[in-house]
């Protein structure tokens, strides 16, 4: 179909319709809204043969796009921010039911205080529900890991639910040029859902969710989670491989920019790591060798594949645009979890940058890339430190000011 | 299903869709209903069960349901159901499923779900005209935790979040939510109030309810022995007391037009129910709670008053 200038929520809506979505329960929250306006756009003009529901609260929307997901119908949702959270409780329990319901996150800061920018303290919040999750950098792989995101949730292999991740504003809002693929070729690498596996019927009673007496059972379950969630590692190469051949595009676990003879690595996720790779370019061209490791997959964790591209680093910044209040970045903690037993581990430094939206300027790249340098120089190690400048705090002193609190 | 009226116990349909050897306690007025309940309904139906005490009647691997089952969450049992029948709508109109797999969607839920958490995605279900049955068992507190204070929880009544004490001898100072009238406001299709001790009555209204398309409310009232601090055995002579005494009025909306389906002749004093059970025990002794006592006689009263059935 060609290129279109299309935004990372017009992208998602794209992969939405090209995947041919049976059923859409949907809420609003900015900066999510124009994914929904879209798709029910495009119902209402039948472009796109499909029920789409207005539901009552984000907590509804996750439970009606579960429970038709296990009737067989193949379903998507989105949502963002202080939404995610509203729907938390029913994010573990639609995991359980082990549905392949897709479902697309516009990261927005959580409050209080309360803000539309982004980060990522929204999706991280649910990390560990059983939902896979694909972390996007650009429009383009938006609308790719949609169109993934249903091949690997309805593999039987998997049977999980997953959530596409992107950035609100930066990726949600931002317009570029994305390859729209042909519904042909579409339905051969996405062929119609048929389930084979579980969905309600007359004539097939089935009983779904049901509880379990005890911790042996319980742990049984939970643990199948916990393999299917693995399986996905697998089944997405296949995905991967399929989707280079029909679409040419390649895309795996991890996304590796100038990593191979890197000394220093900078670790990134979603649209933020576009400016880690401009900094890591001008950086090159100052005979600095780094590189960037950006985790497309937070869940599953792909922890060969990062254990083997940060084999004989010297040092590593993770620039964590979340924290864990407590305890700092999140990503830091899982990459430090992932490289403990190495023998030959490479340093570990901790930057918390973007909270909220906040931006990441060429100054504070430079920053970090001199405190990895210092620290494989010297074998310290600096405290985990918040990315933030003279200027901003500044101007975060004049508020104050006008607050009456300075 | 027929839908001319029945008279007679004799006339309820002898399947059983939901089978003995469940883990519900002895006399639960709930699980008697139910019974009732899927006589009417059938098997080709599908369950979405709040959490609640009926969220035991299925445990791993065992089902008393002959039909489907979907357990969801307190919130959100309603919304559990729009996702079902939507998805089946849908793919009945794509032609990838066939009409004789359709199933009829009912939700399950306790009052502490029905009443007070789920009142938000009940609201939403109604006003989207959702195609669907809703089967609320009202014990009157959150029976499945052990019995602490619901919406649904009446004035006067001893539940373990309200103790009869020195500074609050009555109990629940607060006032039954009016469910049925909750549900009227949103002009659904039809609603009524049941009762385990009035099958035919039970049974009458779910053939009158097949007719219409869109929600479809039953509110049970059930006898909780433990709950209520009652012999098992006395469970359908409680409901039927309820009844009795005015303090459960049975009675249907169609479209919003109120009628009861059942009046009694002679208006039992609702001490005769009250007296019964270990939750109102506080109001007879060690003192007689006079002031309570008649303000509960004289809120059942103003009701039958104002339906005109009581001078």
């Amino acid at each position: 179909m060609g290129k279109e200038m299309l935004t990372g929520n017009g992208a998602a809506a794209w992969g939405v319709r090209l995947a041919e979505v049976d059923y859409i329960p949907a809420y609003p929250i900015t900066p999510q809204t124009e994914i929904i306006e879209t798709i029910a756009k495009w119902i209402s003009d039948g472009s796109m043969d499909a029920s789409f529901v207005t539901m009552d609260s984000e907590h509804s929307m996750i439970t009606a796009a579960g429970a038709a997901s296990a009737t067989g119908a193949r379903t998507f949702t989105t949502t963002s921010s202080q939404g995610l959270l509203y729907g938390f409780e029913m994010i573990y329990t639609v995991a359980g039911w082990r549905v392949p319901l897709v479902m697309v996150n516009v990261s927005r800061g959580l409050s209080s205080p309360i803000t539309l920018g982004p980060d990522h303290n929204d999706i991280l919040a649910v990390r560990d529900s059983g939902f896979l999750q694909i972390h996007c950098e650009t429009c383009q792989e938006v609308l790719d890991s949609v169109l993934m995101a249903y091949r690997l949730a309805e593999d039987e292999r998997v049977l999980l639910p997953v959530m596409v991740n992107m950035d609100g504003f930066y990726l949600s809002f931002t317009r570029e040029a994305v390859e729209i693929p042909d519904m042909e070729k579409v339905r051969s690498f996405l062929p119609e859902y048929r389930p084979e596996h579980a969905f309600f019927r007359a004539a097939k009673p089935m009983a779904q969710g049901v509880a379990v007496l005890g911790g042996d059972f319980y742990s049984y379950f939970k643990y199948q989670m916990h393999l299917a969630s693995q399986n996905a590692l697998e089944v997405y190469k296949e995905v991967c491989d399929d989707f280079e051949k029909k679409f040419g595009r390649k895309y795996g676990t991890i996304d590796e920019y100038m990593l191979e003879d890197a000394e220093y690595v900078l670790v990134m996720i979603n649209s933020f790591s576009t400016l880690g790779k401009a900094a890591v370019k001008r950086a090159r061209e100052n005979g600095i060798k780094v590189g960037l490791l950006r985790p497309r997959f937070l869940r599953p964790f792909p922890e060969s594949e990062i254990k083997n591209a940060l084999e004989g680093k010297k040092a590593v910044a993770v620039i964590d645009q979340n924290i864990s209040v407590g305890k700092g970045g999140i990503i830091y903690s899982e990459m430090a979890g992932c490289l403990y037993n190495e023998v030959d581990k490479p340093l570990l430094l901790s930057f918390i940058g973007g909270l909220g939206g906040k931006n990441i300027s060429q100054e504070e790249f430079e920053f970090i890339f001199e405190k990895m340098i210092s620290a494989s120089d010297t074998g310290i190690v600096e405290p985990p430190s918040l990315l933030y400048t003279e200027s901003e705090l500044e101007g975060m002193t004049k508020l104050k000011e006008i607050a009456g609190k300075e | 299903m027929d839908t001319s009226t029945i008279i007679s116990i004799k006339e309820l349909p002898p399947e059983e869709n939901m089978l003995p050897g469940t883990a519900a306690c002895a006399g639960c007025g709930g699980l008697l209903t139910l019974r009732y309940c899927l006589k009417a309904l059938g098997d080709k139906i599908i369950i979405v069960n709040a959490a609640g005490c009926f969220t035991l009647l299925t445990i791993y691997p065992f089902s008393p349901f002959r039909n489907s089952w979907l357990y969801t969450a307190m919130a959100c049992a309603p919304a559990g159901a729009q996702g079902v029948r939507d998805a089946l709508d849908i793919l009945i109109k794509k032609g990838k499923l066939d009409p004789e797999e359709n199933l009829k969607v009912v939700v399950l839920s306790g009052d502490g779900s029905a009443y007070d958490m789920a009142l938000s995605s009940t609201s939403g279900a109604i006003y989207r005209n959702l195609d669907f049955y809703y089967i609320c068992y009202d014990n009157e507190a959150y029976g499945n935790t052990g019995f602490q204070h619901s919406g649904a929880s009446p004035f006067g009544s001893r539940t373990g979040t309200t103790p009869p004490g020195k500074e609050v001898p009555v109990g629940s100072q607060l006032q039954k939510k009016n469910l049925f009238d909750i549900w009227n406001s949103h002009k659904p299709p039809y609603i009524a109030t049941v009762s385990p001790a009035y099958p035919v009555d039970l049974m009458n209204k779910f053939k009158k309810a097949e007719q219409f398309k869109g929600p479809k409310l039953f509110i049970s009232h059930i006898p909780c022995p433990p709950g209520w601090g009652f012999d098992p055995s006395r469970s359908v002579r409680l409901a039927k007391l309820s009844v009795e005494t005015g303090l459960w009025p049975l009675k249907e909306s169609v479209h919003g037009e109120v009628e009861h389906t059942y009046v009694p002749k002679r208006f039992k004093p609702v001490e005769e129910y009250l007296k019964e059970q270990e939750r109102f025990s506080h109001l007879f002794k060690p003192v007689r709670q006079e002031d309570a006592l008649k303000s509960i006689q004289e809120m059942v009263d103003e009701y039958w008053k104002k339906h005109e059935f009581l001078p």
